[in-house]
């Protein structure tokens, strides 16, 4: 059974049709890049496949179910831009802590396995240091690892990560390259996000050109050198209007 | 005889003291969540909606916190569903309600020839006409409160932190958010004999934004966010009885010197580290 089938999706934002009929499959142990213009729709699949917007047409599966009927901690998500109050009182080890909270019951107590995951998501990326920090006095790439720490201490079954590579610095990049291609070897499946082209050999076992629909779906090599991304790029320059 | 436990002395007040402890535990408790939720507003207008029902009660005889309750309870489902189903803000949805179910008893009561007099009680307060069946209800309705903050408050606290991704993992965020809005409507009728309509809201919100003040960690706040409750139902209690004011303005007095004493500390803390 594949960790994710989505077939014929489409989504829709009021009148705009955000995915046109997409179809892909995520086995188990791939790192599954989605590349695509601004307004692609690539944040759009990544919040149907965890059940954030539901589809107007089509299905999504993921591990057999409906994202919603998943037992509580299946999908790990870390979204694009983290919308929180940064004033909320957590710290760094709170937030991780969190992680931890749909898989433990409302009577359930902390057990020694919750605690040494959130210990082992803190040391994998590498937070340690600024653990008991509370998160407004971190850098934007130690809020990213927060929250990449947050999706591991949670032990899911299927990680979602929309753009972690964006607007972070060299160090944290190379961090989470290292952490989603363990967890990869592992045998989690990963569906990501990404602007940067150039790396996507290094990140991913296969790469899927979004834009609306799937235009390309391959190794990473083979998408690049078929040109498809690049087809795109003019397209969207000729046609301009983008959401 | 007499002196600084003369209060404490009388049956009235005994009563009086034990439902000032139980309403300021459970209003800075769960204010801590309506402040991190920015969700003041909403007391307010729970508070004013329970109106709606304290005026059926009163023409019908009926009991008057089960009026209240049923008053506040449909208004906060209310104000949750008019939310996501019609797309407007939630201040938005909160302003709608309240004032609709205000209006309902403003509109029953004057059509009626009866006496409207003790409704000034629920406006403003009467901790001491408290009666033993009031101080039983109170003690249990704050248990059951406490039991479900107690067993929710893990997905509560994930949920008001970040309901996205709360979602996205798998926790009923809708659920939770209307268990919330129920849970704090019960703690709004527990609290209205207290303080009374019109200053329900101050004691949902003015320990909690004190505690934030303060510390930067939710369960030092809301234990902190307590203890100023407390002081402040408790000492507001006191000093009224002293000086002769209202129970109900006095209590909020005191919440709000506390705020400002709180702001004043946490400025010099703030200013000191920096």
């Amino acid at each position: 059974m594949n960790a994710v089938e989505v077939h014929d999706l489409h989504v829709r934002y009021d009148s705009v049709e955000a995915l046109q009929g997409v179809d892909f499959t995520l086995p188990r142990g791939t790192a599954l890049g989605i590349v695509g213009p601004n307004g692609s729709g690539k944040s759009t699949l990544l919040k149907a496949v965890a059940g954030l917007v539901q589809p107007a047409e089509g299905s999504v599966r993921v591990q057999g179910r409906a994202p919603r009927d998943l037992p509580p901690g299946t999908i790990g998500y870390v979204p694009q831009v983290e919308d929180v109050d940064w004033q909320f009182p957590v710290s760094v080890r709170d937030v991780v802590t969190m992680g931890r909270y749909p898989r433990i019951g409302p009577f359930r107590r902390f057990s020694a396995h919750d605690h040494s995951a959130v210990a082992r998501a803190i040391d994998a990326l590498d937070l340690g240091a600024v653990a008991d920090r509370h998160i407004s006095e971190l850098s934007g790439g130690q809020q990213q690892r927060a929250f990449v720490a947050r999706a591991i201490a949670q032990e899911p079954l299927l990680l979602l990560l929309d753009e972690p590579t964006t607007g972070v610095d060299a160090a944290t990049e190379e961090s989470l390259l290292k952490l989603v291609r363990g967890l990869v070897a592992d045998g989690l499946p990963v569906l990501m996000t990404t602007h940067d082209l150039d790396r996507a050999p290094e990140w991913f076992d296969r790469l899927i050109v979004v834009d609306r629909k799937i235009l390309a779906d391959g190794t990473p090599g083979d998408v690049l050198e078929s040109g498809a991304y690049a087809g795109i790029r003019e397209h969207t320059h000729t046609h301009g209007h983008r959401r | 005889m007499g002196g600084v436990l003369e209060p404490f002395q009388q049956d009235f007040m005994q009563r009086a003291f034990v439902v000032a402890v139980i309403v300021g535990t459970l209003c800075s408790a769960m204010g801590t969540y309506v402040v991190l939720r920015k969700l003041s507003f909403i007391g307010d207008g729970l508070a004013h909606a329970s109106f709606a029902g304290i005026a059926i009660a009163y023409l019908r005889g009926a009991n008057f916190y089960a009026g209240a309750a049923v008053a506040t309870i449909v208004t906060a489902l209310g104000i949750g569903f008019v939310h996501r189903r019609a797309r407007v803000s939630l201040d938005t949805s909160i302003g709608v309600l309240f004032t609709g179910a205000f209006a309902l008893g403003v509109f029953l009561l004057s059509r009626s020839p009866r006496a409207t007099v003790d409704l000034q009680s629920f406006l403003f307060g009467s901790i001491l006409g408290v009666s033993p069946g009031d101080v039983a209800t109170v003690a249990g309705l704050g248990l059951a409160v406490a039991l479900v903050v107690g067993a929710l408050w893990r997905p509560l606290l994930y949920t008001s932190f970040d309901p996205v991704v709360a979602q996205a993992a798998g926790i009923r965020t809708g659920l939770i958010d209307y268990a919330l809005l129920v849970v704090l409507a019960v703690t709004i009728v527990v609290s209205l004999q207290a303080v009374g309509i019109v200053l329900v809201a101050a004691l949902l919100v003015t320990p909690a934004a004190a505690a934030s003040q303060l510390t930067k960690r939710f369960i030092p706040m809301m234990l902190l966010a307590i203890a100023f409750g407390v002081v402040s139902t408790v000492g507001g209690l006191y000093a009224s009885y002293e000086l002769h004011a209202s129970s109900g303005a006095t209590i909020v007095l005191l919440a709000t010197l506390i705020f400002f004493a709180a702001l004043a500390i946490g400025g010099v803390r703030r200013r000191s580290l920096t």
